[in-house]
């Protein structure tokens, strides 16, 4: 590992100075990503701003019955907090569905969303990486890639991301909020992840040197009924190779209102609008949901090892949303 | 101009199992090795040393965490409690004596990190922490039974490579039953 200054900050003023003075510092939250990278040397950050004492810790209603999320406020917190619990369940259970107990405490929001891909290109600094080392080449295209993308990716980097917990705030709507020397800003989770194109090393829309300070989500009564699912290879503490995050309002056997965001399959927490489009309106029936899984998933690229994933998605989208409209009907 | 070139170690004072040790340790040290290797405290085990296998769990504030991607440095302030902790003197911690009595182990060097996890364990769910295998989440649902699922679901950041797992799981089970027979008999 490479040499690096450390240092606490107690204000976000003071936190956001520090990294305009020195574009090689790094913001520390919980570390269960970052100093990992750094031991393989996938990260060299040359100063550490630890943030964890910032008083970002809060998770708190908004006056509209939204929450506010505070970026410092750990895993472990916001999937055992009441009001998320209660209000947004699907988020609760993808926090819980992520990492282990060990991690889930240390882990912070802001660190989630901004954690890197567990491509194993990209965290071999041995291999090509075009999202590590931009214009080196992307070996997962032709070599292994049995959990990449099937959505979204290009022939540029073909890695997911690999947060649970950002696809449930991908389907809550959830705005992402930073401050930086300049002042204040917001992203909507949508925007927050830029497209993969040929600039994979460019992941998020954040300016230079911005620090997240908390997550947003809007008032959403649909997400009361709300649920995720996550496959993987064994049955805990394994990142997901599919996943979902649903909230269904069925009214007299129609869809009233709905949210679906599907993980593992891009290189951000994917938002199936083309899904919610064919259900919205439309009867809570398997027909329906079997339609809406395929008008998101005719977008689909798998590659010649994770063409599987096609066909975990369809079913685990119908499998939800079958789950979400049978609880309804009780 | 390029910024001064920071100082890349610094003198931390660490509050573990209720003591204080002064040291001045490289920002790369992690709190796993400077427990074994600083302050002689070497029942906290180095397994991968990745975060991915719970060797090295110790707790933090009460809270559980893998030593391994806690920097030393970014420890000072908090309450470290290793396994060389968790006992009041020579009275063994519940889970300990479970451990022990039901033969929660064969090699024995996952243990302290298992036995430090599963203190852990205890105490979130005693707190209605829900679980990624709970059925419903919402806080109207109740805590839910600590059934051998649920503590398989909480225990799996802790790998045991002799795959003891299933006297494991008897042993956290044993360990909660003893805490509520103690609590019942108290109130």
């Amino acid at each position: 590992m490479k040499e690096f200054g450390y240092q606490r900050v107690s204000d976000v003023a003071g936190a956001v100075a520090v990294l305009g003075a020195d574009p090689t510092a790094r913001f520390l939250g919980g570390g269960t990503n970052l100093v990992d990278l750094m031991k393989t040397g996938v990260e060299r950050p040359g100063r550490l701003v630890d943030v964890r004492q910032l008083p970002l810790d809060q998770i708190e209603p908004t006056s509209d019955g939204g929450l506010r999320i505070g970026a410092t406020v750990t895993n472990s917190d916001l999937a055992a907090h009441p009001e998320v619990r209660r209000r947004y369940p699907a988020l609760a259970q993808a926090v819980l569905a992520g990492a282990s107990g060990q991690l889930r405490n240390m882990a912070t929001v802001g660190g989630n969303l901004l954690q890197r891909t567990r491509c194993g290109y990209f965290t071999d600094v041995t291999k090509a990486c075009n999202k590590r080392a931009p214009g080196s080449g992307c070996p997962a295209v032709e070599g292994e890639h049995h959990n990449h993308a099937i959505l979204g990716a290009s022939e540029h980097c073909v890695a997911v991301h690999p947060s649970d917990m950002g696809v449930a705030l991908a389907a809550f709507d959830a705005v992402v909020t930073y401050e930086t020397a300049d002042g204040p800003g917001e992203l909507p989770l949508g925007w927050f992840y830029l497209p993969v194109g040929d600039t994979p090393h460019q992941e998020t829309a954040l300016p230079p040197g911005a620090l997240i300070t908390g997550v947003t989500l809007p008032p959403a009564p649909v997400a009361a009924r709300s649920r995720y699912r996550k496959v993987r290879e064994r049955a805990s503490y394994a990142f997901a190779i599919g996943s979902v995050a649903a909230a269904l309002d069925v009214r007299d056997g129609v869809v009233h209102d709905v949210r679906l965001a599907l993980g593992a399959v891009a290189s951000r927490p994917w938002r199936a609008r083309a899904a919610e489009r064919v259900l919205t309106g439309a009867p809570a029936d398997g027909g329906t949901f079997a339609a809406a899984a395929d008008a998101e998933l005719t977008a689909a690229r798998p590659l010649p090892r994770n063409g599987y994933k096609v066909t975990l998605m369809r079913n685990l989208v119908v499998a939800v949303l079958t789950e979400l409209a049978e609880e309804a009907t009780r | 101009m390029a910024p001064a070139l920071p100082p890349t170690s610094s003198t931390v004072t660490l509050n573990i199992n209720g003591e204080k040790h002064t040291l001045t340790v490289d920002h790369r040290t992690t709190l796993l090795d400077a427990l074994r290797e600083r302050l002689d405290l070497t029942g906290t085990k180095k397994g991968c040393d990745q975060g991915q296998c719970g060797a090295c769990t110790v707790l933090l504030d009460g809270r559980r965490a893998v030593s391994c991607l806690q920097l030393a440095v970014a420890a000072e302030g908090r309450e470290i409690t290793t396994i060389e902790g968790v006992a009041e003197g020579d009275r063994l911690h519940p889970v300990q004596q479970a451990f022990l009595d039901l033969d929660g182990y064969q090699c024995g060097y996952c243990t302290p990190g298992q036995i430090c996890s599963a203190v852990a364990v205890l105490e979130e769910h005693a707190a209605g922490w829900p679980s990624a295998v709970t059925g419903d989440v919402r806080p109207e649902a109740g805590p839910p039974p600590l059934t051998a699922e649920e503590i398989r679901e909480r225990m799996s950041g802790n790998l045991c490579r002799c795959g003891a797992y299933v006297s494991i799981v008897e042993a956290v089970a044993r360990a909660a039953a003893d805490g509520e027979k103690h609590t019942e008999a108290a109130a």
